[in-house]
């Protein structure tokens, strides 16, 4: 017995220090190739026109002078703003109706459950997987009929055919989730259905509604086929569409401009990410893991 | 305050019958426990007082008005949850209002009742805190002051202590047992806990399977039990039952155990079960009624003393719990510490028949 | 007390009405358009005569339309593969690390799926621009050859593939990386005592526990691969001749720059059948999993 050596301790710890330079390794690459694309974007929005036509020079690194002349040019003489006014209406107005309709379809589908209610449950997880280019086609005559054609309250009416099924299926989840006796305590003291909705669910379902709005905000702020189907006019273009189209047009040499728009335009949703990633992750997968 | 009255109450869910035709009346101030096993429809008859199942038949009356249709937050009631059901989002202040929020109450008047209902239960303190911030047994005695701000006319609690550990249920339950002496509200309490049963209970409601098995005060379901599931039921370790023979010996009326001792009957039994002379029935004795032989305090008197080879012993202190076989029964018996049959061993035990059940097979009721 | 008329009393009433937003909408704008899609693809050009199939039989004719399927389903399978395999190995990698700096780390990968897809791609193709292409300034740094990154067939197919990993590879990252997590701990210390290496506890332990999620989330993203619009759309438009379209962008050059509504609407409702199998699989593997958590 003696004779054994006990070497299993030594070989587990240099073990585990191996996979842990390797997975350290591992991510420094990862992060090198996910991020390298948005650095070079700022590195050539912060570039003079000159420095960025200028074939010699180094590409990935600004040497001639830092200038915020792009982003003033976007701001002052471009229809950017206007294209980032659109683009907030048309998402706020969304996501308004998106969490109206989805949180009151979610708490009758989770709590009260009538006759074909799963039947409409399996529906909104369907109707969640249908991709935004099977039926752009005729949303269009439809969005042309109703006379929103070439106005961005065509996007109002389609958008929520993106948001709705997955903010109902996750708030489903998260409704579901809350114990039953919650709901029979309110009741007790005398809460009726939207009392219960308004001071019990939501308060409660808190974090589900947060990562329902993102996800709205996200889709709706990021959505490019629709608005580069349904819209032609400069003035009523959201940020997508108009970063893509117009600001390519125009100037003689437009990069410097073009990646400081895209880099405006992508802001917000990197901005409310950075505050809410976690609520959002939690949601996202929530809706997978649950089921 | 009012009385509840149950009358033939029946609940069905799809297939399952769960409450099968249950009289209760509950008088006002009364403090009544439903115990039963798993299953029996505790929780379902609790929850149709409450309003949170519908009546599939019979009626229910608070007070003096039937109540089968009138949704929970008119029936004035308060219900206290097994696992608490407080709002997670709201500190214990506003769980304790929401309901008196709801109803439109002054805001001085909800502040009064909150501030007297967390005096009562100790909680003062912790007014202004999140229920994930209190320990088990504040997150209970929150339940409790939810449901004490309601001033209602009948508490419900659904097993109320069964998520707190040995002690603090313990403590608790002397808690609930001085609430009810200070506000003598109607109570309706369900529960597996035997002990909470007998302590907290003016009238204790055995059920099994739908139905009622007996109630009465604590002392008779245990002392006097109807059938032979409260019997077995109430009281831990569990009766034993034997088969047994009724004969009469010596101008004695007997029951001769199966394979043990043949008892004589007390004078009352013995009336009861002269007419059973001849015929099998089943005998129920407690395990307290089987002692050791060493007669220290006495009372051994009228015991009869059988030989049994021990089998396991159970020492737990303040008793010594042995189980012995006697043919092919195992029974089991309380004996003092004084005394340490160790397994296997062969001792005398004294069976005293003065407590003994006798039960008709055919019927199952105690004679 | 009061008695409330047992009408306003029971659920449905209320349930459905609140249901009901949701129903016209998924109604008048799911169910409603696709069986127009139905009607639309049966029309002419001009949407004046019933062509019966005729926008189909068209389609099947072209070489370009089964180049287009061709290249879809390539690019799906590729796409899918790529991004499945990228982060499962970074889920690992941040799974492996102190749960400290998961979060940071986490965070920054997550970056180029919260970009809005066209806007991340103006910087792909500002990146593999002919003449001021930066990776090719970087390769030549290293005495590599310059990629013609979109006017070869190859490179522009490479190219979109390249993106459409880069936007969707963090979304695996996330779901393998919450199923890594639900894996509990002792699982792995008795795989220990057992005395499985890191390969066995990984091919034993970690792959079965998460198979179901792998499975839900290769599924959903074909679906979502198998019809991204964005990235081809801003990158190459379908060129060069055509050898990158998708059924999306194939759909969107006919039916709405050229015009040809009805063939347009026939060339998307082609991805139909394809989301539909891969939907019912979805609901299946989502159903069973519910049904093994109850
Ligand atoms: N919502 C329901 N749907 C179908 N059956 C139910 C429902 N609620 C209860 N039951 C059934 O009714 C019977 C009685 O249930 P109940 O909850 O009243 O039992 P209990 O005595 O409270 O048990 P426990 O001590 O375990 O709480 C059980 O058989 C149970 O399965
Ligand atoms: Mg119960």
């Amino acid at each position: 017995m003696t004779a054994i050596p006990f070497k299993t301790a030594p070989s587990l710890r240099s073990n585990r220090r191996w996979a842990l330079i390797a997975a350290y390794a591992c991510l420094g690459i990862f992060v090198v190739f996910f991020l390298f694309p948005p650095y070079y974007m700022l590195v050539t929005s912060l570039k003079t026109n000159a420095e960025i036509a200028e074939l010699a020079s180094n590409p990935w690194i600004v040497t001639d002078g830092v200038t915020l002349g792009h982003y003033e040019h976007l701001l002052t003489e471009s229809s950017f703003p206007r294209f980032f006014l659109n683009t907030t209406i048309v998402t706020v107005i969304v996501v308004a109706i998106t969490m109206v309709i989805s949180v009151l379809a979610a708490y009758s589908l989770a709590r009260l459950r009538f006759w074909g209610s799963g039947v409409l449950a399996t529906g909104v997880f369907l109707t969640y997987l249908v991709p935004d280019t099977l039926l752009f086609i005729p949303l269009f005559k439809i969005v042309g009929w109703l006379g929103l054609l070439d106005t961005y309250w065509s996007l109002v009416l389609v958008y929520p055919t993106l948001t709705v099924p997955f903010c109902t299926w996750i708030m489903i989840g998260y409704f579901g989730s809350i114990p039953r006796e919650l709901d029979e305590a309110a009741l007790i003291d005398g809460a009726n259905h939207m009392q219960m909705l308004l001071k019990v669910f939501i308060p409660v379902a808190l974090p589900g509604l947060i990562a329902a709005t993102i996800f709205a905000f996200t889709v709706a702020w990021a959505n490019f086929l629709y608005p580069l189907a349904y819209i032609y006019s400069e003035s009523e273009m959201v940020l997508t569409v108009g970063t893509v189209t117009t600001l390519i047009k125009g100037d003689v040499f437009h990069w410097g401009g073009l990646m400081a728009g895209a880099l405006l335009a992508a802001a917000p949703p990197v901005i409310l990410y950075a505050f809410l990633m976690d609520y959002y992750i939690a949601g996202l997968t929530s809706g997978a893991t649950k089921g | 305050m009012a009385d509840v009255t149950l009358q033939n109450l029946v609940k069905t869910f799809d297939t399952v019958e769960a409450v099968r035709g249950i009289d209760l009346s509950i008088p006002n101030n009364e403090f009544v426990v439903l115990v039963g096993p798993s299953g029996c429809g505790k929780s379902t008859v609790l929850r149709m007082i409450a309003g949170l199942e519908d009546v599939t038949g019979g009626d229910i009356r608070i007070g003096d008005e039937r109540v089968n249709d009138v949704p929970p937050k008119d029936r004035n009631i308060a219900m206290v949850f097994q696992n608490y059901a407080l709002y997670p989002h709201m500190t214990v202040a506003q769980n304790m209002s929401f309901g008196l929020r709801l109803r439109k109450v002054a805001k001085s008047e909800i502040r009064d009742k909150v501030q007297r209902a967390a005096d009562i239960l100790g909680i003062a303190e912790l007014l202004d805190r999140r229920p994930r911030e209190l320990s088990g047994g504040q997150r209970q005695r929150v339940a409790m002051g939810r449901a004490i701000v309601r001033d209602p006319e009948v508490f419900l609690f659904d097993e109320p202590l069964s998520n707190l550990d040995a002690k603090l249920r313990g403590q608790m339950r002397i808690e609930i047992q001085r609430l009810h002496q200070q506000l003598r509200t109607t109570t309706v309490y369900v529960t597996h806990d035997q002990v909470e049963a007998m302590t907290l209970a003016d009238r204790v409601v055995v059920m099994n399977a739908g139905r009622i098995e007996q109630a009465g005060t604590p002392d008779e379901v245990y002392h006097r039990p109807r059938t032979r599931f409260v019997a077995g039921f109430m009281g831990s370790p569990a009766m034993n039952f034997l088969d047994c023979q009724i004969t009469e010996e010596n101008g004695r009326t007997v029951a001769r155990l199966a394979a043990g001792p043949a008892l004589p009957l007390p004078a009352e039994q013995a009336a009861r079960a002269r007419s059973y002379t001849g015929k099998k029935l089943v005998a129920g004795l407690r395990p307290e009624n089987i002692r050791e032989a060493a007669g220290h305090d006495g009372a051994n008197s009228s015991g009869v003393p059988h030989d049994v080879s021990i089998d396991i012993v159970e020492p737990l202190g303040r008793e010594t719990i042995v189980y012995f076989r006697l043919g092919d029964a195992t029974l089991c018996a309380r004996v003092g510490t004084e005394v340490h049959p160790s397994a296997g061993e062969q001792t005398s035990l004294v069976f005293h028949p003065d407590r003994l059940h006798l039960i008709d097979p055919e019927t199952d009721l105690v004679l | 007390m009061r008695v409330l008329p047992p009408l306003l009393r029971r659920k449905p009433a209320v349930a459905v009405l609140m249901c009901v937003p949701l129903f016209a909408l998924i109604l008048g704008l799911v169910a409603y358009p696709f069986f127009h899609a139905l009607f639309l693809a049966t029309l002419n050009k001009a949407e004046t005569a019933f062509v019966g199939l005729d926008n189909f039989t068209f389609l099947f004719g072209r070489q370009t339309f089964w180049m287009v399927v061709r290249q879809s389903l390539l690019f799906a399978l590729v796409a899918v593969v790529f991004k499945a395999l990228i982060g499962l190995a970074a889920a690992h990698a941040i799974n492996t690390i102190p749960t400290k700096g998961q979060r940071k780390w986490r965070g920054m990968m997550l970056i180029p799926w919260v970009i809005p897809p066209a806007l991340s791609t103006l910087g792909w193709w500002w990146l593999f621009e002919p003449t001021y292409s930066a990776i090719n300034w970087g390769l030549t740094k290293f005495a590599m050859p310059a990629v013609p990154w979109l006017s070869d067939t190859f490179w522009a197919r490479f190219s979109i593939i390249l993106v459409n990993v880069w936007v969707g590879a963090p979304f695996f990252l996330i779901m393998y990386l919450a199923a890594l997590k639900s894996i509990p701990g002792e699982l792995y210390e008795a795989a220990e005592m057992d005395g499985a290496g890191p390969w066995q506890k990984f091919f034993f332990i970690t792959l079965p526990m998460i198979r179901n999620i792998i499975a839900i989330t290769t599924l959903f993203s074909i679906i979502v691969t198998l019809a991204n619009f964005d990235i081809v759309r801003v990158l190459t438009q379908g060129g060069p001749l055509n050898t990158t379209h998708l059924f999306a962008t194939y759909a969107f050059r006919v039916g709405i720059e050229s015009g040809d509504i009805p063939l347009g609407a026939s060339v998307s409702l082609f991805m139909f059948p394809m989301l539909a199998i891969l939907a019912f699989i979805i609901l299946r593997n989502v159903r069973r999993r519910a049904a093994s958590l109850a």
